[in-house]
């Protein structure tokens, strides 16, 4: 196990750095998700499987998903090619391939010794909505309120300079009026 | 599965941290700033879930998910923030919000 903990590490550090050392905005993005799995894997090697589920489905999944529709909608393919030329696959399909020879070794572990520490989900939760409940309320809260203050700043702005073919289309009125809300 | 041992895991966190720290610093572009800041979130979550694990307490698993919260909500209004930059200086680098000479 600390075998995969060191191997893990080394590619959590190295495709850290490519990520901010990459000039293009997706392939700096592409290395951000192999690092969040590396971390994944230490997390699983430390004995916190449910932390290590939750690191691939919330920051690989949900938060990285946000960061590439982000990149869709600000138009950053004009200055970037979309389509990721099979130059840049090199990097990435190396470190996730010793990812997933980790992942192999892993599963084949028969005896019980990745266990040995475990600290399971039924503990977490029983420690998330004991003593922690307070916290889990306050996180509520925090999420709607960045929900709506997302929504809110990334609304269009009331003023009509920037929607100027809007008088153009003024006799589907109420086509206008959806396309205002949105 | 005391093999890992504490420090390790730490320096691991900090390295993790250091990197972010250096990218949110030397990089200009406003979408890698926010990756930066979420590296840097996970090195602290990592860091809390190693001290978790060496006592094999669930503590540092509920710190980390609280961290992962707080990381959702900020990265949703800064990606928020960053259509808006966009939209109204026309590019991403961050050194053209100076307006306000800080």
């Amino acid at each position: 196990m600390t075998t995969l903990f060191y191997i893990a590490a080394a590619v959590a550090v190295l495709a850290t750095v490519l990520v901010i050392t990459r000039a293009n905005l997706v392939h700096a993005l592409l290395y951000l998700v192999v690092s969040l799995f590396a971390v994944a894997v230490v997390f699983y090697t430390l004995g916190a499987p449910f932390v290590a589920a939750l690191e691939v489905i919330v920051y690989a999944g949900a938060i990285m998903m946000l960061f590439v529709f982000a990149v869709m909608l600000l138009n950053v393919s004009a200055d970037a090619p979309l389509r990721v030329p099979p130059s840049a696959w090199v990097g990435p399909l190396v470190l996730v391939a010793v990812l997933l020879a980790e992942l192999v070794y892993g599963i084949g572990l028969t005896d019980h010794a990745l266990h040995a520490g475990e600290v399971g989900p039924q503990q977490v939760s029983a420690a998330l909505f004991g003593p922690y409940v307070l916290g889990v309320e306050l996180a509520s809260m925090l999420l709607l309120a960045a929900l709506i203050g997302a929504r809110h700043i990334a609304s269009q702005p009331e003023t009509p300079e920037i929607e100027g073919p809007r008088p153009a289309a003024a006799g589907s009125a109420t086509r206008a009026g959806d396309g205002g809300e949105a | 599965m005391a093999a890992v041992s504490l420090d390790h895991g730490l320096i691991l966190a900090a390295i993790l941290f250091v990197i972010g720290f250096v990218g949110l610093l030397t990089r200009r572009n406003l979408i890698v700033a926010l990756a930066c800041i979420e590296i840097m979130l996970n090195a602290a979550g990592l860091a809390f879930v190693v001290a978790g694990a060496r006592w094999g307490s669930p503590d540092g698993q509920v710190m980390f998910l609280f961290v992962l919260a707080m990381a959702a909500g900020e990265v949703a209004v800064g990606l928020a923030l960053a259509i808006r930059f966009r939209q109204s200086l026309g590019r991403l680098d961050v050194d053209d919000a100076d307006e306000m000479r800080g």
